[in-house]
């Protein structure tokens, strides 16, 4: 244990704890903004700095180790100042329109601007020249960018995609892909999660919200939606509820208060995505134990961002894929088909509407592949955030609605479609319909839940013994079923890596594009709960669990739909409408012209006036009172601190290139 | 991979000899530290600058996001991503040739050149930069060319030295 001192109150923490931390868990807070607990922690912003007695200088306290006998200040005179100006800094070169952006109330640097109770900004300082990048799912408003680098890290650390890097330097630094690319031009797989971390409104979906409501109020379109099993246990931290709050009901609720005419629910048609992939999978077990080419292990094909990324970094791997659509335009395709048909509705009269806890499936159903006839199966992809702005704008008193349920017949499902929201579900509802096929006895495990593939972990895998197999599938008496599950780009390439090696001991993989799961998508509610994860996790079991029926096979409108329209899992009719194919795009997108991109522009220059010439009177002409003068002079000499040291740093940066040269210089044996 | 890029860029025989001997660049360098900017180094003396497809060939060589290759590269000066031409025109705008007219002799470049700062001119003759003090304070303003140091330098000769090296 260590023994400090923090604003006069004798604490003992652990070896290796940060005066951040130690003050958090003594009930002081200390203002900070690039910091992200866990994930992201460089030091970049400084606003978390605090005194600390005999340091020369100002100390990071998100950096800074806390230290047997250290006296720390995090309200000093000197803290506070420094912490307004490097705040005041920040907004000089910000665009400030928060009254018109996107994160108006729920932007972290307006947070910290009420926190540290900043009442004028008294720089006016240079604007950087500003891209503002629409891709088809993501879009990157670099006039608000802070650069804390958060996304930088959960792109490259956490994801492992590399897309978003700083390009040049200084004054001109922009966090973006490489040479000003637009993201839909590059191999960025849309998960979202950059979107997520970004503390203002930099980085977001793409908005689709005005085409929604541009649908609600046609009157010549029925407006069908269609909401992903992981919103319900999500969207109530929007309204104030507990984060993994289970708000199905009103969530139907709400949607019907919308106005929109059906109110379905994606997990009818992930309870036929088990039927339809369960099928394929033990046709290529089949094929493979008769020695006919067959493609294993088969992986699932649910996540968007994940097939994005597979086509871009394994093309020469896409036969693994199962040929399944996701879930949503599965159910799409059935809404603009079999439901068209039962109404007596044209299929370009529906305007389907998919509520997703993410943001690549706004780019999915931009796709070809996601078309039957020329008619998109989806025509519009809200996120979780974007459908509570929505509730929002429309007036609509989430907390006070009753409980309603989905619409028949596309609204119903068992509790295996719900667990297709996390990490790991889609294998165990396969599993369990799948062992009940082959063996007429229910999966061996304790509530159903196999165990082994629970949880965070990068990558997980559990065998299945099969034995005592029904007579039809003789062929599979005694085998070992091993299956993988894995979620998030790094821990795929893991898994695609031992597949190219022609390594991979497993039949089936799962992978989902976000680390956790569907619950942890790009598009769903920032929390600043720790325990978002488990939480959320929790009340997708507990849906689950709740569920009369929990085994997909057992859907009675799934058995409907087969005997009424499709016939029999990967019938012919299956085929065209609920299955696909993929497209090879390559590292650099070489191997095909497809792009992504909605828009790109470029913010004109504004008149730059630099740093070191604040004027001595105040710019604003208004308040002139004398405190303000002395202040000012004061907030000189920091601002030329801060300058200071970003020349420092920059003279170190050039010294380690000039060093590194040297190096190139003495072992510089070019080959001929 | 890299046979694929290189090909598929339809780049000239020249090119795809350049791009042979970056990859072995690559191959002698990869392991080492810091390799990414030595290679960068060096793969600039082979192809003259740093083009989006050389990158590219890189990142996949290396196995690191292009990302990563692009903002080291644009995070040094001394790196180009554009061809440059025969010579080097640095005007210096240091603070002594920024008081003394500096700033106009980069206009007047400008209007000479038909390009901006940080370009190239079509007939690959000038590259144009901005330099911080190159050490002729006291005859401001100074402008350099390739190693020659032009000091106390007129706007209206501009066109004249500019003209002489079209001569040679
Ligand atoms: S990002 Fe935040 S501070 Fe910036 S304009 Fe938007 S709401 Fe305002
Ligand atoms: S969407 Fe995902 S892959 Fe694309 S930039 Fe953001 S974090 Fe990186
Ligand atoms: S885009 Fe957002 S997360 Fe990324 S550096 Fe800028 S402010 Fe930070
Ligand atoms: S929060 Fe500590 S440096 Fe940004
Ligand atoms: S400022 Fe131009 S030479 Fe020193």
């Amino acid at each position: 244990m260590i023994n400090l001192v923090i604003n006069g109150k004798p604490i003992s923490v652990a070896e290796g704890t940060t005066i951040m931390n130690a003050a958090k868990a003594h009930n002081i807070s200390i203002p900070n903004l690039c910091y992200l607990e866990g994930i992201h922690k460089i030091g970049s912003c400084r606003i978390c700095v605090v005194e600390v007695k005999g340091a020369k200088t100002l100390q990071a306290s998100c950096m800074t180790m806390a230290a047997e006998g250290m006296e720390v200040n995090t309200n000093s005179d000197k803290a506070r100042k420094a912490r307004k100006v490097l705040y005041e800094l920040l907004l000089s070169d910000h665009s400030k329109d928060c009254l018109s952006c996107k994160r108006n109330q729920t932007c972290e640097l307006q947070e910290l601007g009420k926190t540290l109770g900043i009442e004028e900004t008294r720089f006016e300082g240079a604007h950087s020249d500003h891209v503002i990048d629409t891709s088809v799912s993501i879009t990157r408003d670099m006039s608000k960018c802070i650069l804390c680098r958060r996304c930088v890290t959960v792109c490259n650390q956490v994801q492992g995609a590399g897309i978003l890097n700083a390009q040049n330097r200084g004054f001109s630094t922009v966090i973006g892909p490489a040479m000003d690319l637009p993201l839909g031009t590059v191999n960025c797989v849309f998960c979202g999660q950059c979107t997520v971390v970004c503390p203002v409104g930099a980085l977001k979906e793409t908005d689709s919200i005005q085409s929604v409501w541009a649908a609600l109020n046609d009157k010549n379109k029925r407006v069908v939606v269609q909401v992903a099993p992981a919103i319900r246990v999500a969207l109530g931290d929007e309204f104030g509820f507990e984060p993994g709050t289970q708000v199905t009901g009103k969530l139907a609720a709400a949607l019907r208060a919308l106005g929109f005419n059906d109110v379905f629910d994606t997990n009818f048609a992930a309870d036929l995505t088990i039927m339809e992939e369960g099928t394929e999978l033990l046709g290529r077990i089949k094929s493979a134990l008769t020695g006919e080419p067959a493609v294993l292990p088969m992986i699932t094909s649910c996540s968007p961002g994940w097939i994005k990324h597979i086509e871009h970094t394994y093309p020469e791997h896409l036969d693994n894929l199962s040929s399944c659509k996701s879930p949503h335009t599965m159910l799409g395709a059935l809404v603009k088909s079999y439901y068209a048909e039962k109404i007596g509705a044209k299929p370009q009269d529906l305007f389907v509407v998919s509520v997703m806890p993410c943001t690549a499936k706004k780019t999915e159903i931009a796709r070809n592949e996601m078309k039957n006839d020329g008619v998109p199966n989806v025509d519009a992809v809200l996120t979780t955030r974007e459908l509570a702005s929505m509730i929002k704008e429309g007036g609509i008193d989430f907390k006070g609605l009753p409980d309603e349920e989905f619409d028949s017949p596309l609204g119903m499902s068992t509790g295996a479609a719900d667990i297709f929201g996390m990490t790991g579900g889609v294998m165990e509802a396969a599993l369990r319909t799948v062992y009940e096929i082959i063996t007429g006895r229910e999966l061996p495990f304790d509530g159903l839940h196999v165990t082994p593939i629970e949880g965070f972990d990068q990558v997980k895998e559990a065998t299945v013994k099969l034995e005592n197999v029904v007579d039809e599938y003789k062929f599979l008496e005694g085998v070992e079923v091993k299956v993988a599950v894995t979620s998030g780009v790094r821990g795929a390439n893991i898994l695609m890596d031992q597949i190219a090696k022609g390594e991979s001991p497993y039949h089936f993989i799962e992978v989902m594009g976000c680390p956790g799961g569907c619950i942890m998508g790009g598009g769903q509610p920032r929390s600043s709960d720790p325990d978002v994860r488990t939480k959320r996790l929790k009340g997708i079991l507990a849906e689950d669990e709740g569920k009369a029926l929990r085994k997909s096979h057992t859907n009675p409108y799934v058995t409907e739909m087969y005997e009424q329209f499709l016939e029999h899992p990967n019938s012919h009719k299956s085929h065209d409408l609920l299955h696909t194919h993929y497209v090879k795009r390559g590292e650099f997108n070489e191997l095909t012209d497809e792009e992504f991109v909605v828009d790109t522009l470029r913010s004109s220059k504004k008149l730059r006036v630099p740093i070191g010439s604040i004027p001595d009177y105040c710019p604003s002409g208004q308040s002139s009172n004398r405190k303000m003068h002395e202040d000012l002079e004061s907030v000189k000499i920091l601002a030329l601190e801060a300058e200071n040291t970003r020349v420092k740093k920059e003279l170190d940066d050039a010294l380690e290139t000039v060093d590194l040269l040297k190096k190139v210089i003495v072992n510089n044996k070019k080959p001929k | 991979m890299s046979d694929k890029i290189a090909k598929c860029t339809g780049c000239t025989q020249k090119d795809e000899k350049k791009y042979g001997e970056i990859a072995d660049i690559i191959d002698l360098y990869k392991d080492k530290e810091g390799s990414l900017i030595q290679i960068l180094h060096l793969a600039q003396e082979v192809y003259g600058y740093l083009p989006l497809d050389v990158q590219k060939f890189i990142a996949s060589s290396l196995q690191i996001p292009l990302s990563e290759v692009s903002g080291v590269i644009t995070f040094y000066s001394f790196f180009s991503t554009t061809p440059r031409g025969e010579h080097t025109i640095r005007v210096c705008l240091g603070t002594a040739c920024y008081v003394r007219g500096g700033k106009k002799l980069v206009e007047r470049l400008q209007d000479i050149l038909g390009i901006q700062i940080g370009e190239t001119t079509e007939d690959a003759k000038f590259t144009f930069e901005i330099a911080r003090c190159i050490g002729a304070c006291g005859l401001a303003p100074a402008m350099m060319i390739d190693k020659v140091v032009y000091k106390q330098v007129n706007v209206n000769k501009l066109e004249s030295i500019i003209s002489k090296y079209y001569e040679s």
